[in-house]
């Protein structure tokens, strides 16, 4: 039996095999970037980076739920221009990366991509959802023109590959998904977190300072499975899968429903970085038993039925 | 399963260390059965939640040690005896304890979580000397804890003070050497100001004796996941946030140069 090929290549980003970090995790310093790749990940995506710094909110900023875990850091980040230097301060060249960007305005959006692009950066993931942000994140990704704008602006400034994060925290995904399409997408990313709450019953407080978080984990995963699903029967452009992987079971389960690529997150935090290489063994060995040579040949099989 | 959540504590007793010092315990199983270096988040509701050393790791009772700086801290300071606050953890690495010839050496609240390494290596009978710095004596706490520790085992007990008030005149770090020259040492346990941290390191390291330090970074989610922690490839929540020598020699050219605030922008550590 051959050696299965576990690389992909999504709109002309190409990463070595199908699992990335996904985007708030670990992701404010390089050298937490790179441990995540050298520990096995095909690509690596920066926490959301913004315009202005942000401190974010107080903490606490995460909580642990049945199935998950809670959390409202609120888009903290070092702005674009610190983000800038941190890059440049590093060599980049052999990491897949991808910077992920959060911003309430389409050129907000372009000065941020004016800046980055120069830098060897392969790749951004607009953050059109982060759902406990007003003024960001969700507020922008269901608003039609809003993403259109927004999308059309970045690939006007930047020939790099553009990934959408979308939230399921919307009517109509689906329709979502077909304006990035059209707007000049190459790829989506679904789904991020998804609008929650955890309250202590001893001080009757909301535990979160924020209140309300985004919800993450495998509590989350038959909804991200579910969008998947929907929006990769309608689009042609191709899915990244995220929300609740926490093992090789997980990860082609997202394949099967159209996803190319999965994201990691929240399982660091049950089983840290390491994960990332048992995971791609697992993957590797369901293709061998399943006599499949690629990924790429199981992406959307679900379909079929 | 869901262990990542605050629980409620109550206080049992409010101890003043100092006039802006103050220990608080409290009992709850699993601080009982920490390590020493390890830490919990602590949550004062409706202000903030916050990493703090476990200074006291006792069967029955467990404590954190507060000085009254930030908005969160003075709030903490100020509950008294009876009050409750909200924990989760513990969390982090926590030192590793030697039986052998050791040296301690610390400042101001950074003292916390030797406290309780140093009364385990004093009931393994090791060979201990302390070193506790400050700027002045009305800073200094711990001192009769620690007297009380080392009194059990082969030990010795050197306090520094900047103005001279108390004990050697100087920093803590200018009473290393005399000592490793007189006497073989077999590792240091640092805990207080990064620079003086680093220093400790720099002297160790030239006279070939391995450290454990305690480090501090802003901490937001205490698991390893959000990032805020991180100081080279490491994260102070997860892997540390004890680094020993080999991983301080790996995270160098931050270790006592700069650390991160809570947007991620790198501050430079003054030298003054």
């Amino acid at each position: 039996m051959e050696e299965p090929n576990l690389s992909v290549e999504i709109s002309g980003f190409r990463m070595k095999n199908p699992l990335m970090l996904a985007s708030g995790v670990l992701g404010i310093s390089i050298g937490s970037l790179r441990r995540v790749h050298e520990a096995g990940a095909g690509a690596v995506v920066t926490k959301s980076i913004g315009y202005e710094p942000r401190v974010g909110y107080d903490n606490p900023t995460l909580v642990e739920v049945h199935g998950g875990y809670l959390n409202a850091i609120g888009l903290s980040n070092p702005g674009v221009k610190e983000f800038c230097k941190e890059l440049s301060r590093s060599k980049i060249d052999d990491l897949p990366l991808v910077v992920s960007l959060f911003g309430a305005e389409p050129s907000e959006f372009k000065d941020m991509v004016s800046m980055l692009d120069g830098l060897k950066i392969k790749a951004y993931e607009l953050n059109l959802s982060c759902p406990h942000v007003k003024g960001f994140g969700v507020e922008v990704g269901q608003d039609s023109r809003a993403i259109r704008e927004i999308v059309e602006a970045v690939k006007e400034e930047s020939g790099k590959t553009l990934f959408v994060k979308l939230s399921p925290n919307v009517t109509d995904m689906v329709k979502i998904a077909k304006v990035a399409e059209d707007a000049g997408a190459d790829a989506l990313t679904l789904i991020n977190t998804i609008r929650a709450m955890s309250i202590d019953t001893e001080t009757f407080r909301p535990i979160l300072a924020n209140k309300v978080g985004g919800l993450s984990g495998p509590a989350i995963k038959p909804i991200a499975i579910r969008c998947v699903y929907e929006v990769s029967k309608a689009v042609k452009i191709p899915i990244i899968g995220c929300g609740g992987v926490v093992d090789w079971q997980d990860a082609i389960e997202f394949f099967l429903a159209g996803a190319q690529a999965v994201q990691l997150g929240t399982v660091i935090a049950y089983r840290g970085p390491d994960i990332f290489e048992e995971i791609k063994r697992g993957i590797r060995n369901y293709l061998i038993t399943k006599g499949r040579k690629s990924v790429r040949e199981i992406v959307g099989l679900a379909h079929d039925f | 399963m869901t262990s990542n959540r605050p629980r409620i504590v109550r206080l049992v007793d409010v101890k003043d260390e100092s006039s802006t010092v103050r220990t608080m315990t409290f009992r709850d199983d699993l601080c009982s059965k920490a390590k020493p270096g390890q830490f919990i988040m602590v949550w004062i509701p409706g202000v903030d939640e916050i990493p703090m050393s476990i200074s006291v790791i006792k069967e029955d009772l467990a404590g954190l040690t507060v000085r009254e700086v930030g908005e969160a801290s003075k709030t903490l300071f100020d509950i008294k005896a009876g009050g409750t606050i909200g924990i989760r953890g513990p969390y982090g690495n926590g030192f590793t304890p030697i039986i052998g010839k050791v040296m301690i050496i610390g400042a101001g609240t950074g003292l916390a979580p030797l406290m309780p390494l140093t009364e385990i290596l004093a009931e393994r009978s090791a060979s201990i000397d302390m070193i506790i710095g400050g700027k002045t004596i009305d800073e200094f706490v711990f001192v009769d804890r620690a007297k009380r520790a080392l009194f059990k085992t082969k030990s010795r007990l050197v306090t520094t003070t900047e103005d001279g008030s108390h004990g050697i005149r100087g920093l803590a770090t200018d009473a290393i050497l005399p000592i490793l020259r007189e006497k073989s040492t077999d590792i240091i346990y640092t805990c207080g100001p990064e620079l003086m941290m680093r220093k400790v390191f720099s002297i160790a390291q030239e006279s070939g004796v391995p450290v454990q330090a305690s480090l501090e970074r802003v901490m937001k989610c205490g698991i390893g996941i959000c990032g805020s922690c991180c100081i080279g490839k490491y994260r102070a929540c997860k892997d540390g946030p004890v680094f020993d020598s080999p991983k301080l020699e790996e995270v160098k050219d931050e270790f006592g140069a700069f650390r991160r605030d809570h947007s991620g922008r790198i501050i430079k550590l003054s030298t003054n």
